[in-house]
């Protein structure tokens, strides 16, 4: 049977890597994402490459009303669920978000708010239905603040901490949560950044979070090497952290 | 492209600095135009960086990288027509057409190119006898100007915009899609057969006698002599009539991995190279099942294999040259380089067929191309590759703007007459170092 897969904020280029290893295996998916031009865009293409069935939702996803509404019309149409994917989220502007707090608001709700709203919807209806994979992209950023991007790791922290929450109530209960940290991954938002040359490839990356979700794993670094980057990174004294130019 | 600012092409010369911006979504162009205030210093569409000169950069201006715009719109299993957006690289394009029994139509050396840039510089490939360039498979595109203007292309519609674009070295606005006709097979391997020659007349037999055989190309060593002059390995091969296996060939795995000191390449360490290559093949003919991969793309296995010539880099100098004057001028410049003691490590030479190129500003013509790559040593190789650009105006022939970055104005317009009527589809917004350097002075 094929998988039926719910993926949120389609558009973004770690999303769209991981539904075409879906769709090479021929899942089924529902697109949801701000741009119905950009959701045909890749929906077509997912078609080309062997979904079974693919639709697309359009919704801002920090309309977080319209949840509710989303999840349901995405089910009915995939006929249930068995993995839902959220990959939306916004990098800010660093900058902006220490002069105002609005900007560092919207960065707040656009990665930790409104992924909160979806996974309470969502762990309830798998625990409902005794079983699903709630696959979310955190970020390794979120393993300790620093001064570069330290509103964007701390909305990235909350929903670690949130999903490690919800993993510890709802994985008796038949459901998995896996928390998917990245490391700097190569796609447009991150095109022509110094040192870019170096990130990791997307399409690989894609690769090991779906096996990942395969193998209902809890929490994933991807490159492996942030695992252990993050480790000591998290270990090194704050009397010494806070004078790092990081 | 490669790395960060400064952007440098495949041969790592010239280098630039430049602004990136990504090209994610066919309608991001002439969005970002507006949105970035008009983009000062114009820009430029570039892929993969794979071009060896300067026309897929432009000098303080904004590269606008496709390579994200690589979705798959259409695909037809039964006429072998593939739509995609511009930016799909050829190696994504074999990962999926291979496995429903297609190739590509033509391809050049390397599989890390883009359909965009494929067909902006009308690549050719080891069938050019027989199959004629890229752009003779592309029925169809659509160009976006930077005025927001969308014009469909194809030999029946807009047809002046379509030979303005196949070879138009992307200056005539952003292809944003393309349609491929892709050529069915049975197999991914190769039935191959090498034959070892002595001098362009040999060569010349061979190709004469490989008239239909699809895949024909050269090997040449250029580094001798005498008795051992232009002597070389003739390669050409045919997609197998054998079903077999049609999984892609594997990724390569190897990356060279530092940039080499150029001592290392020197005119003793390639004539070793050359010999061995030579003899490698022991016998006069061999013959041998292939898999597509290291028939293709020999050197796409040793990833960036560019660092081989480290940091100043490497240039290639290709030339074509009609029938009338392609063996003498073959001969010439073959004798030059030999004389001039300067190494080139992989030099391959073809003849092209009289299959017309659908391009305006197209390279290829009937006759013979010869490639060659020397490390860059300004004070030698340049001094020689203008003798060599010289040489070949002389014998009636051009050089290949995807690999040049020395050709002078005057060079390029006496063998590019049709840049004057190519003027009227150029965009306004969009340049390359290229053109500015050929266009500069008459």
């Amino acid at each position: 049977m094929s998988e039926r897969i719910l993926v949120l904020g389609a558009t973004s280029g770690i999303a769209e890597a991981t539904c075409r290893v879906w769709a090479r295996q021929g899942a089924s998916l529902v697109l949801v994402g701000r741009s119905g031009e950009k959701l045909a865009a890749v929906a077509g293409d997912l078609k080309a490459r062997g979904a079974k069935f693919v639709e697309t939702l359009v919704c801002d996803l920090d309309e977080t009303s319209r949840h509710p509404q989303l999840i349901a019309d995405a089910v009915n149409a995939l006929g249930g669920l068995d993995v839902a994917y959220l990959a939306h989220g916004i990098m800010g502007d660093q900058q902006q978000s220490e002069e105002s707090f609005d900007a560092a608001a919207q960065v707040i709700y656009t990665n930790f708010l409104s992924p909160v709203s979806l996974c309470t919807l969502l762990s309830n209806y798998f625990v409902k239905q005794g079983r699903g994979v709630l696959a979310v992209i955190s970020s390794v950023a979120g393993e300790r603040g620093r001064k570069s991007n330290y509103v964007y790791g701390s909305s990235k922290a909350g929903l670690s901490a949130f999903l490690d929450g919800l993993r510890n109530r709802v994985d008796r209960l038949g459901v998995t949560v896996l928390t998917i940290k990245p490391g700097p991954v190569k796609t447009a938002m991150t095109m022509g950044m110094k040192g870019s040359e170096k990130f990791a490839d997307v399409d690989k990356v894609a690769a090991t979070i779906v096996a990942a979700i395969r193998a209902k794993k809890d929490v994933l670094y991807v490159p492996g090497i942030w695992a252990i980057i993050m480790f000591v990174i998290r270990h090194i004294p704050e009397s010494i952290f806070k004078k790092l130019n990081l | 492209m490669t790395g960060t600012p400064p952007f440098e092409p495949w041969g790592r010369y010239p280098k630039y600095n430049a602004t990136v911006v990504p090209l994610q979504w066919q309608s991001d162009f002439p969005a970002i135009v507006s949105r970035n205030g008009g983009m000062h210093n114009g820009a430029l569409a570039v892929g993969m960086g794979r071009s060896y000169g300067d026309v897929c950069l432009l000098k303080d201006g904004n590269l606008m990288v496709t390579t994200g715009m690589n979705r798959i719109l259409e695909w037809n299993p039964e006429t072998g027509i593939l739509k995609a957006e511009a930016g799909m690289t050829l190696a994504q394009i074999l990962d999926f057409c291979v496995p429903h029994g297609y190739f590509l139509p033509v391809t050049p050396g390397t599989k890390y190119v883009t359909l965009g840039g494929a067909i902006a510089n009308d690549i050719h490939g080891k069938n050019h006898h027989v199959a004629g360039t890229f752009g003779c498979h592309v029925p169809e595109f659509e160009l976006v100007r930077s005025d927001g203007t969308k014009l469909i292309c194809s030999p029946t519609e807009n047809p002046d915009w379509y030979a303005a674009t196949i070879g138009g070295m992307g200056l005539t606005g952003v292809m944003t899609w393309a349609k491929l006709k892709m050529k069915p097979i049975v197999s991914r391997k190769i039935d191959y057969e090498g034959i070892q020659f002595h001098g362009v007349d040999e060569f010349l037999a061979l190709t004469e006698a490989s008239k239909n055989v699809e895949y024909t190309v050269s090997w040449i060593d250029c580094s001798s002599t005498g008795k051992n002059f232009a002597r070389g390995v003739f390669m050409q091969g045919d997609h197998t009539r054998n079903p077999g296996e049609l999984k892609p060939s594997p990724e390569p795995k190897l990356v060279f991995p530092i940039e080499a000191p150029s001592f290392m390449l020197n005119s003793a360490s390639v004539a070793a190279f050359n010999t061995v290559f030579f003899h490698k093949q022991m016998k006069k003919r061999v013959t041998a099942l292939q898999d597509y991969e290291p028939f293709f793309y020999p050197l796409d296995k040793v990833l960036k294999w560019n660092r081989m010539y480290g940091s100043s880099g490497l240039l290639q100098f290709q030339y074509a040259i009609p029938w009338e004057h392609a063996r003498e001028g073959t001969i010439a410049i073959l004798n030059e380089v030999a004389k001039s003691g300067l190494a080139s490590f992989l030099a391959v030479l073809k003849a092209f067929g009289d299959v017309p190129s659908p391009g305006m500003l197209s390279f290829p013509q009937p006759g013979i191309t010869l490639a060659l790559d020397f490390p860059i040593k300004p004070g030698k190789s340049f001094p020689l590759f203008d003798r060599l650009a010289s040489m070949t105006l002389e014998f009636g022939g051009k050089l290949y703007p995807a690999k040049d970055a020395r050709m002078t104005a005057a060079q390029y317009q006496t063998s590019y007459p049709q840049w004057q009527q190519f003027l009227k589809y150029k965009d306004p917004l969009l340049s390359s170092s290229f053109w500015e350097r050929v266009t500069r002075e008459a």
